[in-house]
């Protein structure tokens, strides 16, 4: 019942959010024009999915932190009424992660489906509202352990650095060094500690560009072939979407506010 | 109503509430006073759950504050600082908390009357000025009839009509058998509606005394120069260390 009510009313607030809706509007036109002018479908597919991946996580990780740190006081008041902590966190949460899936269905969903109707492209929206799933979580997670709305956005572009570009550094020279040994399976593994990396590898294994899946891409393919790759992947991004959540519920119950 | 004992805060080596112990009733109007940083937000943010004391017990109407969240019912919360999604109007605040508390059926809604909110009700929350938000804060404090009221610098922001209109109401809610407490750094502004006055000091409770006690020991009428005359000599600490 409080669930229902807080969602609503975070959703009624968000609806008005120019950030939101200039968001939506940038994907949106970018979208059209990126499918418009490239006459190959995959390739269109490749380049919204290059914009995905470099775009999502940081707006939806710097927005869903900036957001949660603004309602802190609100956040506040609600939970001087009788009210579960859990249910006030998870409920704001789920508020921010529809607006932002929303954002991005429309940004990207409809003139995907409108121009380059597709597995892959369906993928490519799959994959794209996980990020967004993941992302806003991580956010919520920064929120609880934070205290200073200046130290969480601090935090939330260091994490989206990371995942964007410090881990596949890291991916590499993991791989380099260890290039003489079979780390064909430890490289899996080590993908999967990077929700971006996942979604990457969601729409290559749809996509018929075995040049550009590049080593991970096709590392996958090999070893666990399409389907078996793809629900592995989902998999890994729904535990990338659980953990920092129940996290968050954890350390939100004893978080002095 | 509230029973405090021995309510121990820390942040770090840092005591924000050092040992608390005190009780109160129906019918009174404890003014929290003290110095920036005695504690007094704390003290009254532990009562409603969002500080999680250290050590110590704080019960309301009989149930511990940390085991259970249902005893807010009862207790109607006006923050210091009020910040509202920027994007909702005032009409919408007050819906979304009325849905959210279907316990209840029958609203007081006399402040927002007072306050004339109703005119204004479509204004987005951003576009409100931090004396208007503090109305409403005001406002959804007394909404739902609540027999605890407690109100964190209600007046601070408020121009003096405003102040005077939620003077006037504290007071026939207490007339009405409420506990109602209130921190403040200015107890002018409190002086005659205060029966009991609580004063923290660095975490610490220095004294916890009637209005009439603190008047006669001191020999001044008004709070305020009594509370003046118990800074300046330092009496608290020599009666109570």
């Amino acid at each position: 019942m409080h669930m229902k009510t807080i969602v609503k009313y975070v959703l009624l607030d968000l609806i008005k959010n120019k950030t939101v809706a200039v968001y939506t509007i940038v994907l949106f036109i970018l979208s059209f024009s990126v499918l418009g002018m490239s006459g190959n479908i995959s390739k269109g597919i490749l380049s919204l999915l290059n914009v995905t991946l470099l775009f999502v996580p940081l707006i939806n990780l710097l927005f869903s932190t900036i957001y949660f740190f603004n309602s802190s006081e609100f956040i506040e008041l609600l939970l001087a009424q009788p009210v579960k902590r859990k249910t006030m966190l998870l409920a704001n949460y789920t508020g921010v992660a529809t607006a932002l899936t929303a954002a991005y269905v429309i940004g990207i969903g409809v003139p995907v489906m409108m121009l380059a109707f597709n597995p892959a492209s369906l993928m490519l929206l799959l994959s794209g509202v996980f990020l967004t799933l993941v992302f806003s979580a991580i956010g919520l997670l920064i929120f609880v352990i934070f205290s200073d709305k200046t130290k969480g956005i601090g935090a939330a572009i260091v994490t989206a650095l990371f995942f964007t570009l410090i881990f596949d550094g890291l991916l590499l020279a993991f791989i380099y060094s260890f290039s003489d040994y079979p780390i064909d399976k430890p490289v899996i593994g080590f993908i999967s500690l990077n929700p971006i990396d996942l979604g990457r590898i969601l729409v290559l294994l749809k996509l018929d560009v075995a040049v550009m899946m590049g080593y991970s891409g096709a590392l996958f393919k090999k070893f666990l072939g399409s389907f078996i790759g793809i629900a592995y992947a989902c998999t890994c991004l729904l535990i990338w979407v659980a953990l920092p959540l129940i996290a968050s519920v954890r350390i939100f119950r004893r978080k002095n506010l | 109503m509230i029973k405090i004992e021995n309510l121990t805060k820390r942040y770090g080596k840092f005591y924000a509430l050092n040992d608390i112990s005190a009780a109160f009733y129906k019918g009174q109007t404890v003014s929290l006073l003290g110095p920036n940083g005695s504690g007094k937000t704390t003290l009254i943010k532990s009562i409603l759950g969002l500080v999680i004391a250290e050590s110590g017990v704080i019960k309301v109407n009989g149930h511990d504050v940390k085991k259970d969240w249902a005893y807010k019912a009862d207790i109607g919360y006006m923050p210091q600082i009020g910040r509202y999604p920027e994007n909702m109007t005032i009409r919408q605040v007050i819906r979304m908390l009325k849905e959210m508390r279907k316990d209840v059926n029958s609203y007081d809604e006399e402040l927002i009357e007072r306050f004339s909110l109703r005119a204004i009700e479509h204004k987005t929350m951003k576009s409100l000025s931090g004396g208007t938000r503090q109305k409403v804060s005001a406002c959804l404090a007394f909404l739902f009839r609540p027999n605890l009221l407690i109100m964190d610098e209600p007046t601070a922001g408020l121009d003096p009509v405003a102040s005077e209109i939620l003077k006037n109401k504290i007071a026939l809610e207490r007339d009405n058998g409420k506990l109602i407490l209130i921190t403040s750094h200015v107890i002018s502004d409190l002086d005659e509606i205060t029966s009991h006055v609580m004063y923290l000091q660095d975490g610490a409770l220095v004294f916890y005394k009637t209005a009439e006690e603190l008047r006669a020991s001191t020999g001044e009428e008004r709070l305020n120069k009594v509370i003046a005359a118990i800074m300046q000599n330092g009496y608290a600490y020599e009666n109570h260390r």
